[in-house]
């Protein structure tokens, strides 16, 4: 395979040694920096959990209860590290269950590397036991996959995966290890990868497009500014802060840009989409210039693409060439990595303050203000409500802590009103909306960033969903704090039904079990809080709790989650109620 | 914007699965593949995919770079059948009586510029090469006499245009 290989010069032993490929694997995730995998063991990988066994005291290996609880995990590690994260698991059942932490790594941009057992070579395709062929079920949902047959293939091919997650746009790469491969024995030498020649992850950056870009920008007397994860996967926070500052454009965030710019930073103006903020969401439609930095214009962001920033010239800043003119078509495009594109930029940028533009912003903020965000968090009705609960854990964590939410009415509310003062703080599943992402998520980040405080705030319906992962945090006891906000209901999908469907609750009024008894179950502290008097002391004590914590808040059953862009309107005619 | 023939040109490195890939990405977005060949390149270890199509422009070229976003893709071109030298070929299986009862038969094969590929007791086997619409001529002027078999290949292409995949690759080998 043509790969660009450099040797490590950090390898103190340049000579090969031989090796079962199990060990290889090992020594390959080693030299890759990874010092944390999470998975479940299975007939098709024993030999790699044997290794395991063996370097447990270099490679911590974190059994969770689920297959879909380690990529998730892999996930969140991977979020607030920046790191690749790992996820090993069997053939068959074992593979098939990390699907969905594969599609949801895909579409949010998280490197990951899977890797998985399989049957020995021999009996491929012949519908052994556990034999699934992953590689075809797992093509559409990761960047690259491969099946390993032979153990010299092993090195180069690690290298290779490792190099591919987290290049360029990164995603989520799953190896298949065939059981033969892990038990013969190569030479075992290891190189990083630094290219493929396929491949060009990132695209250089046209300085031509950066005067057009720079041109439009400095004569703008609307510009707008939407951010998104690439400022955060391409470390460019401070150049971004800079431009925003030295160019005087208010800037929205998508759902996965929220902490690339601190929340309280005067030009940042909210949140963009569905459950955004009411200014972004209707001045988009009365900016003249708008300029998209590392986001793809998704149909959550966008709503109708008819009415979408029609009158506004659009410059997409953006890694991934099919992204341009996907879904809305640009004036100028600029290839390239964030962080070097608004570097470039920065110095072609005039000095501006656009005064009474941003006070457009205020004054919607003013409205919005009015007719939602006071009543979600200074209710004056008896039921508690979401956003009363994420107001207090800000005030507990003083903005500094991690939040990771599942998918739901709290997770818009959660994005809505967290307050963050460092970056990659705001680990939430965007694109897939995977319910049952955020306790396994939670604790990868804890894992990840063990000096901070990691709050999950999580639906009483996506909770169930991976709720077996309490065990993963009581063995290693992960100090992460969960708080389940409970209506009894699948709010969300609740929502639409009494929007759109008339009140016809199918099958989304939930009987629930006794959360806290549960999590007392597996030796986690818990609380529950009904009544608003308790709740300030109950986040409190949970927050300076050193162990993990579990928090239930009954909130209002049936509260709804506003402004909102019904699906297929305009982003203007979003709904304050 | 209104549907047309594209001709898609697939350079990749040899890979079991990435047909598999690549024609995902169409099934994803119910894009008919009308015709598809894999064959060696013009270079050593380059394979090389030609897909036709019958979509708008606007599809073909997001089409187009999902494909060249993969991995093992080296570069990824449409072109529209003015832009290219292309040939597909087919071959028609025939019930042999007709060739000697039927004079018109013999017009047809002689207009059509095709060959007989093989004679028996039984049926005849004619060859043709050409572009799409001469195929679908000598078909329909042939059905109504009742053809046994029809198998139409995928296209083979050209470019009028140079492809600079080489230059690509050396470029490649040079920033390394
Ligand atoms: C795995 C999965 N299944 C179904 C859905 C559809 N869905 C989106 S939000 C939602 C309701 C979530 O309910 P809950 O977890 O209680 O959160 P709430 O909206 O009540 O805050 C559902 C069912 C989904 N996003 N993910
Ligand atoms: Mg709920």
């Amino acid at each position: 395979m043509d790969t660009i290989t450099k040797k490590k010069a950090s390898e103190k032993n340049p000579k090969t040694m031989r090796v079962s490929g199990a060990e290889a694997i090992i020594h390959c995730l080693l030299a890759e920096g990874v010092d944390l995998i999470y998975g479940y063991p299975g007939g098709a990988i024993m030999p790699v959990y044997d290794e395991l066994y063996k370097f447990q005291d270099k490679l911590t290996h974190i059994l969770t209860r689920h297959e879909q609880g380690a990529t998730h995990a892999a996930q969140g590690y991977a979020r607030v590290s920046g790191k690749v994260g790992v996820a090993m698991a069997t053939s068959g059942p074992g593979a098939t269950n990390l699907v969905t932490g594969l599609a949801d790594a895909q579409i949010d941009s998280t490197p990951m590397v899977c890797i998985t057992g399989q049957v020995p070579r021999h009996l491929l395709g012949s519908d052994a036991f556990q034999e699934t062929d992953i590689i075809g079920i797992s093509t559409p949902v990761t960047k690259w996959n491969y099946q390993i047959t032979r153990a010299e293939e092993i090195p180069g091919i690690m290298a290779k995966a490792f190099f591919i997650a987290r290049s360029g746009r990164p995603g989520p790469v799953l190896i298949d290890i065939t059981k033969n491969a892990q038990f013969d024995e190569l030479d075992f030498q290891y190189e990083a990868c630094t290219g493929v020649r396929s491949y060009k992850p990132t695209p250089k950056v046209k300085e031509a497009n950066l005067e057009l870009a720079a041109e439009l920008i400095n004569t703008a007397k609307k510009p707008f500014i939407v951010f998104g994860q690439g400022v955060i996967l391409g470390e460019a926070e401070n150049e971004l802060k800079e431009f925003v500052e030295k160019s005087g454009i208010p800037a929205a965030w998508t759902i996965l840009g929220l902490s690339a710019l601190n929340t309280d930073h005067p030009l940042n103006v909210g949140m963009v989409g569905m459950h955004g903020n009411y200014g972004p969401n209707v001045l988009t439609n009365e900016c003249d210039v708008l300029i998209a930095i590392g986001m793809r214009f998704d149909d959550r962001v966008t709503g109708n693409l008819e009415t979408y920033a029609k009158q506004a010239k659009i410059i997409h800043m953006e890694i991934d060439p099919a992204e341009i003119n996907k879904n809305v078509k640009v004036d100028v495009a600029l290839l390239g990595n964030a962080k070097e594109t608004l570097e470039l930029l920065l110095p072609r940028i005039k000095k501006n303050s656009h005064e009474s533009w941003r006070n457009e912003f205020s004054l919607r903020y003013e409205e919005e203000f009015k007719a939602v965000i006071e009543k979600d968090l200074h209710p004056k009705k008896e039921g508690l409500t979401m956003g009363e609960v994420v107001e207090e854990i800000n005030k507990a964590s003083k903005n500094k802590a991690v939040i990771v939410t599942d998918v739901g009415q709290h997770q818009m509310v959660a994005c809505r009103y967290a307050k963050f003062n460092q970056s990659k703080s705001n680990i939430t599943s965007g694109g897939l909306g995977t319910m049952g992402f955020a306790l396994p998520a939670a604790i990868g980040a804890k894992m990840g960033a063990e000096d901070r405080e990691v709050v999950a705030i999580i639906g009483d319906g996506g909770y169930q969903m991976t709720i077996q992962e309490l065990a993963t945090i009581y063995q290693n006891k992960t100090a992460v704090k969960i708080v389940v906000l409970n209506n009894d209901h699948l709010g969300m999908v609740r929502q639409w039904q009494e929007l759109f469907f008339e009140r016809r609750y199918a099958s989304t009024v939930m009987t629930n079990p006794d959360f806290v008894k549960i999590a007392e179950g597996y030796h986690i502290k818990a609380q529950r809080v009904t009544e608003r008097k308790n709740l300030k002391a109950a986040v409190q004590e949970m927050m300076s709790s050193n162990e993990p914590y579990f928090l239930e808040v009954k909130v209002e059953k049936e509260d709804n989650v506003f402004p909102m862009i019904p699906s297929g309107a305009s982003v203007s005619d979003i709904r304050l109620k | 914007m209104e549907k047309k023939w594209f001709t898609i040109s697939v350079y990749s490195e040899n890979n079991v699965g990435l047909l598999n890939r690549i024609s995902g990405i169409f099934l994803k977005r119910h894009i008919n593949i009308e015709g598809l060949n894999v064959s060696k390149s013009e270079i050593e270890h380059v394979s090389k995919f030609t897909i036709v199509v019958n979509t708008t422009e606007d599809w073909t070229r997001k089409i187009v770079a999902q494909i060249e976003k993969q991995i093992e893709v080296i570069k990824a071109f449409y072109h529209t059948d003015d832009e290219i030298i292309y040939q597909e070929s087919a071959l028609f299986k025939i019930d042999s009586h007709l060739l000697f009862d039927e004079r018109q038969i013999q017009n047809i094969i002689k207009e059509s510029n095709s060959q007989i590929v093989t004679v028996s007791r039984e049926f005849f086997v004619l060859a043709k090469t050409g572009r799409r619409h001469e195929i679908d001529e000598m078909h329909d002027e042939l059905e109504p006499y009742g053809i046994m078999q029809f198998v139409r290949s995928g296209r083979i292409a050209v470019t009028k245009a140079t492809m600079p995949i080489s230059a690509l690759l050396n470029q490649y080998e040079n920033e390394k």
